[in-house]
């Protein structure tokens, strides 16, 4: 990747990630888990997937599905610099007089199927590789997971049918922030040695930074040789960009004031440090 | 025709249609090697299965998904609600040994809820034929549908020729003035020897092969009132949730007032053992229909 390439995505995901962060106020969102995810999803939509919002019924177009639900900001967000949603709509976030909540909906043109319950789509995303597979067609399908998500045993009940069926055209990719919901992983339902369960499960394996681009366009280059289904652990930090919020157990769910949303769009920017005195939220 | 040349003819047909078990091969059988590649066996993921089966209708195709009904329904319950409901895509369950017919497997195996849950989905058709003769006769209605589905499958041999199926159109197999058993599925044949017992025994009784649970006729259930006296139910299915459950719900809905009896497993599981012991056991043999409508006839005469 040249480094105009790599100045041009980090320039992307931070637009992003300025999109994302007004979401956390006035209802609130699922703000940590969105900012972990944004580098892939810039990554995957803008170097990888051939998919146009515009162009759904496009034959050859690739699938994304987005099963760690809760972090629909950053889809969203991406959406708005592809120019796939007109930016206003944001401000709609919770409102019922449109479709953007906390969670996918399929009205919003580009997102593929609903989520929100989490270890659904992998076998959603199953059936449609298997489809592709079916009129021997080389569209690719990309499942992203949460590494909370792997606690749901459906996820691993998914990794062996798409190792029994082969399907080379199906791409896991899991938003390893080491955090679910309220607690690390590691101390509550500890997932390492993780890159040795997919391996053992028969999924082609790999394990990268998930905010450096060219880690991804190097891995995700080499992926299409490939037989069988890939994996990609891709280690994130829980509410990347924002320091005052990072890799905190306590900043899953965000709801902050509009102060605090301007400071923290400073903090983005690496003006100043912001001062978050908002209550931390238990949302589960 | 049986169940799985009926499906064979459709899929070698019609290539939208894919053919899916969860390891769950007694009724297809020979299809594999016929079908290829739209024979798709997940193994034992009843929850891989249903969410391929959506992933597999998005992109145009019509699943026909087959497992146990226990396990069909509810293990994998959240991915039919959520993945095929929510969206409503056309993938059709086939459940095999519902009800009764789960016969020595034990209460794991016994799906007597799967009536109420899978109408519980929006946008979720539940039907049930009486025997193999109705159920090659329903299903290519139910298969024609854009909506999800659910079949309790049932490849009894009755004598019993039934009418041609109208989708969402229950069966009047007879009218009576004294009373009207309403029934579905497996207990058909044994409420229609009941009947014509009770028939023999002088009683003027009625029959209606339900058909369609959801959705359900209400004009068959508004024509039978004033026409008949009383109703009875008769299910292989807990009480709550089934076809005594919709009877009332329509009855209360319509302001429609009339006796209903109901003859359901009132929560309780069967106990499990050969089929016509377990229905001789719990209540459902020709001999004890008799007695509980006679009895019911006489309290309200």
């Amino acid at each position: 990747m040249n480094i105009e390439k790599r100045i041009e995505l980090e320039n992307f995901a931070l637009r992003v990630r300025e999109r994302i962060v007004p979401l956390a106020s006035e209802g609130g969102c699922f703000l940590g888990a969105s900012l972990s995810a944004v580098d892939i999803l810039t990554y995957l939509y803008t170097s990888f997937l051939k998919i146009d919002a515009q162009h759904l019924d496009d034959e050859n177009r690739d699938y994304l599905f987005l099963s760690k639900g809760h972090d629909v900001p950053a889809l969203y967000g991406v959406f708005v610099e592809l120019g796939w949603l007109a930016p206003e709509r944001l401000k709609n976030h919770l409102s019922v007089h449109d479709h953007i909540y906390w969670h996918p909906n399929r009205h919003i043109p580009g997102v593929e199927f609903h989520a929100g319950s989490l270890g659904q789509l992998p076998a959603v995303a199953i059936g449609v590789a298997l489809e592709i597979c079916l009129r021997k067609e080389n569209n690719r399908v990309v499942c992203i997971l949460g590494d909370g998500e792997l606690n749901e045993g459906s996820c691993w009940e998914a990794f062996l049918v798409a190792h029994a069926k082969q399907l080379s055209n199906l791409i896991f990719v899991v938003d390893r922030n080491q955090f679910q919901a309220n607690m690390a992983t590691e101390e509550l339902i500890p997932l390492e040695p993780l890159q040795d369960k997919c391996k053992a499960f028969g999924l082609h394996t790999y394990r990268i930074n998930g905010h450096d681009f060219e880690q991804m366009e190097e891995i995700f280059s080499q992926l299409e040789s490939n037989q069988g289904p890939s994996i990609l652990i891709c280690d994130t930090v829980r509410g990347k960009g924002l320091p005052s919020i990072e890799a905190r157990a306590d900043r899953w769910f965000c709801n902050f004031n509009s102060q605090e949303i301007v400071d923290l769009l400073d903090e983005l920017h690496q003006i100043k440090q912001a001062d978050i005195t908002s209550q931390t939220i238990v949302a589960r | 025709m049986t169940y799985e040349q009926l499906l064979q003819e459709k899929a070698v047909n019609d290539k939208r249609y894919v053919v899916m078990t969860a390891e769950n091969r007694a009724l297809v059988r020979n299809l594999p090697g016929i079908l290829q590649d739209r024979f798709i066996d997940t193994g034992i993921t009843e929850q891989t299965m249903m969410g391929a089966a959506a992933g597999l209708a998005l992109r145009g195709r019509k699943p026909i998904v087959h497992a146990l009904a226990a396990f069909l329904t509810m293990r994998a319950f959240e991915f039919t609600r959520t993945s095929i409901g929510i969206p409503n895509l056309p993938v059709k369950m086939s459940s095999f040994i519902p009800g009764f017919l789960s016969d020595g497997n034990g209460p794991t195996h016994q799906a007597i809820e799967d009536v109420a849950i899978m109408r519980g989905i929006p946008g979720m058709e539940v039907f049930a034929p009486a025997d193999e003769d109705d159920l090659v006769k329903m299903l290519p209605a139910i298969w024609e549908t854009e909506n999800p589905s659910y079949v309790r499958i049932n490849t009894t041999a009755n004598q019993y020729k039934h009418s041609i199926y109208e989708l969402g159109k229950a069966e009047i197999v007879a009218e009576g003035k004294d009373v009207t058993i309403l029934t579905y599925g497996f207990m058909f044949e044994n409420s229609y020897q009941a009947m014509l017992s009770l028939q023999e025994a002088g009683y003027d009784v009625g029959l209606v092969n339900v058909r369609s649970l959801k959705p359900f006729d209400v004009d068959m259930l508004k024509a039978l009132i004033g026409k008949t006296q009383l109703l009875v139910t008769i299910e292989d299915h807990f009480l709550t949730g089934g076809l005594f459950s919709i009877v009332a719900e329509n009855l209360v809905v319509n302001h429609w007032s009339i006796p209903v009896k109901a003859m359901a497993l009132d929560a309780r599981w069967f106990r499990p053992a050969r089929l016509q012991e377990v229905v001789e056991f719990e209540g459902f043999d020709v001999p004890n229909l008799v007695t509980s409508i006679s009895k019911f006839i006489q309290e309200n005469q």
